[in-house]
């Protein structure tokens, strides 16, 4: 029996590409959705249904990931641009003192798209005849609640990166204070091409060299990374 | 094998802008060039399984250094409890307007759906107030994680070659029940709170069903990956992940289950990261700080009181907070209430073992009661008040049936789902279960039913019918 049992397993497993539970559990599971779906069709609002199905599906991976995906990958290269174009500065010193401002931009421009994805309806007024139908109140306050929060979050982003940059700017006094200017220059150029970053703690092996011109594009800069040299 | 890895140099070098013009320089490169994609051409019309077409199905081109394994377990750990504390509410909120008596049922067709359906108590009070509370506030809330768990795992859509064998067509299908289910789900919610009814079906009949086919995907999906998020979350520290500044960020190793069963076409895990822009604390902070942002922002039209003014963006948050005003999910100008239908000429028919009309006058000479109780719509948000009126029970009893299965509540709105509701026996026979009058001690105002309406002790706020003029008792439900 056991050995028949093993037999079958093994065939079906050949076959099917998994174990025979695998087969079991899915098909458990569509025979639940198809029970659902069977009650939509008999409501008669199977098609609309399905399409926002689809629609919901099709609408976050193809269209909502790549376009944000876009943007982050734009503001990326625009940001060290500006940065890079800071360093020539006439009467500014070598490098410009500030950690990288890429996500004191993004984490604010994220939650107030989060916040307008969420609650378009009533930032934009689109609801306006349902909703003032249902409660008796207007949505006309909601963008400009938008806007002060947005407002709030991109202030709060700018303290906190000024904090930041304060900090490592502090970090840096006292790092070339304490040792000859060759030395140090050598040791900023050694770093050059790791990421700063607002939260960098100076470890012994390799001393942060206070703030430096960031190179986000730089592939392979990591030692554990196992990208091709 | 060695020629394919060759050849997959190549392609890297192709895409590097500098060493490419390097390439373009020489003419020997370029035949070079040209006879290795010759190659790679005649391979891939072999293999076709080796060789993704150009785009997202290249591995090469998901670069982030944080996607992997332990970030999306730990994604998925938390999913995992706030998605049934999610379902679990809103099967609960569905039991709450008690679909098996006559008449109640908005999703008819459930069948077999109803095997969980109990008959929903008046005690505790607050329990549909904290019920629809938490499933709105949480589903806000678990939105910032559902994009970022699919953001995490969305390479694997384009894991190449598509299919391997019929397990996988099987498992890729379910996904579409648990991917479609759960942004169907979050949208139509998102939207019906916000009243911006755009869709093409019923919103109860949507969200209940599209819950199941959502409830399906997820089931199987936990049961199947249970063990490759057990193999994650144990593959790194939580608590040194939060020690670990952006410096000192490095991808994920790959792990020892990253086989082709367990992943088929490829890993979470980039095959070239890039160097991090933002460390892994930092992004477990952003996303759960926008899970805060969106909940904290909403979660005060729940809880009521000054909190309310912290409601920016809750439909009956800080709006709701206006002079003279209480919340409402139906106005009586949207009915068409006119002077005449609540005027002198206002009747209330009780119908039971007999059938007696009674001026507001004669309804108010009963004996009145007062009771502290929430009204809590579906939508989430939810108000306390101090409410008067004649019992339920006193009113069977004035029409002679003084204990019955159960009363249709009938309103002077003519159309609309909610025009009418059938309450449990359970229901009639509480103490607080009130025909009301006044609301915080003045008469009721049009918006919330004048003349009477009814008010039952934990019952969805739409099942507390307004404008009511005829109560039918029933011998048997």
């Amino acid at each position: 029996m056991t050995t028949r049992g093993g037999t079958l397993t093994g065939r079906i497993r050949h076959w099917y590409g998994a174990n025979p539970l695998h087969l079991l559990a899915l098909l458990a599971s569509f025979a639940l959705a198809g029970y659902a779906v069977r009650a939509v069709i008999e409501t008669g609002q199977f098609l609309g249904f399905a399409i926002w199905f689809a629609v919901a599906i099709v609408g976050h991976d193809l269209l909502l990931f790549p376009l944000y995906s876009l943007a982050d990958q734009s503001v990326q290269r625009l940001l060290p641009w500006t940065a890079r174009r800071r360093q020539g500065r006439p009467g500014s010193s070598a490098q410009v003192p500030g950690p990288p401002l890429i996500n004191y931009v993004r984490i604010p421009v994220a939650f107030s798209l989060l916040l307008l994805l969420t609650f378009f309806p009533l930032i934009l007024g689109l609801s306006e005849p349902e909703y003032h139908r249902a409660s008796g109140l207007t949505t006309q306050p909601y963008l400009w609640r938008w806007l002060a929060v947005t407002g709030v979050l991109f202030a709060a982003s700018a303290v906190v990166y000024a904090l930041a940059w304060r900090r490592s700017a502090a970090r840096a006094r006292r790092q070339s204070a304490g040792r000859p200017r060759k030395q140090a220059a050598a040791r900023t150029r050694a770093h050059q091409t790791l990421p700063a970053a607002p939260d960098v703690v100076p470890s012994p092996a390799a001393p942060h060299p206070g703030f430096d011109v960031w190179h986000p594009a730089r592939p392979a800069q990591n030692p554990g990374s196992p990208d091709p040299p | 094998m060695r020629r394919a890895a060759q050849i997959r140099r190549n392609g890297h070098q192709r895409r590097d802008g500098r060493r490419r013009h390097a390439l373009a320089a020489s003419a020997a490169a370029e035949y070079h060039r040209a006879s290795a994609l010759a190659r790679r051409a005649a391979d891939a019309a072999r293999h076709p399984a080796d060789h993704p077409p150009p785009g997202p199905f290249r591995p090469g081109i998901w670069r982030s250094p944080l996607r992997g394994l332990w970030l999306t377990s730990i994604l998925a750990v938390v999913l995992l409890a706030g998605l049934i504390v999610l379902a679990v509410t809103g099967l609960l909120s569905y039991a709450a307007y008690d679909p098996l008596l006559p008449g109640n049922d908005q999703t008819p067709g459930a069948g077999l759906l109803h095997f969980y359906l109990f008959s929903w108590p008046t005690h505790p009070s607050w329990l549909y107030r904290v019920d629809q509370g938490v499933h709105i506030t949480l589903g806000l809330a678990l939105l910032p994680v559902v994009l970022a768990k699919l953001w995490s795992v969305l390479p694997r859509l384009f894991a190449w070659p598509p299919v391997r064998s019929l397990a996988q067509i099987l498992e890729r299908v379910s996904l579409i029940m648990l991917v479609g289910g759960v942004l169907f789900e979050f949208a139509t919610g998102i939207l019906n709170i916000q009243n911006y009814y755009v869709f093409p079906f019923s919103f109860y009949t949507a969200h209940l069903y599209g819950a199941w086919v959502f409830i399906a995907g997820f089931v199987i999906h936990v049961a199947l990956k249970f063990p490759r998020m057990v193999t994650g979350l144990r593959s790194r520290r939580l608590r040194r992940e939060l020690r670990t500044p952006l410096a000192e960020t490095r991808p994920e190793e790959p792990d020892p289950g990253e086989t082709e069963t367990a992943e088929p076409g490829g890993g979470l895990r980039a095959a070239h990261p890039r160097a991090p822009t933002i460390s892994r604390r930092g992004l477990l902070a952003a996303i759960g700080g926008a899970s805060l942002t969106l909940g904290g922002l909403v979660v005060g039209q729940s809880i009521g009181g000054p909190a309310r003014r912290t409601s920016l963006f809750g439909p009956r948050g800080l709006s709701a907070t206006a002079p003279h005003y209480l919340p409402v999910n139906r106005t009586a100008a949207s009915i068409g209430l006119t002077a005449k239908d609540v005027g002198p000429a206002y009747r209330l028919t009780l119908t039971g073992a007999r059938t007696v009309t009674l001026t507001r006058d004669q309804v108010l000479a009963l004996p009145q009661h007062a009771v502290e109780l929430p009204i809590a719509c579906v939508e989430g948000w939810s108000v306390s008040a101090r409410w008067t009126g004649v019992r339920l029970a006193d009113l069977a009893r004035l029409a002679g049936m003084p204990e019955p299965a159960g009363a249709r509540i009938e309103s002077i709105q003519q159309v609309g789902p909610f025009k009418a509701a059938v309450l449990s026996g359970g229901q009639v026979a509480d103490p607080q279960s009130l025909l009301a009058f006044t609301i915080n001690g003045e008469a009721l105002p049009w918006d919330h039913g004048y003349p009477a309406r009814t008010i039952i002790p934990n019952a969805p706020g739409v099942h507390n019918t307004k404008w009511v003029n005829k109560i039918t008792f029933l011998k048997q439900v």
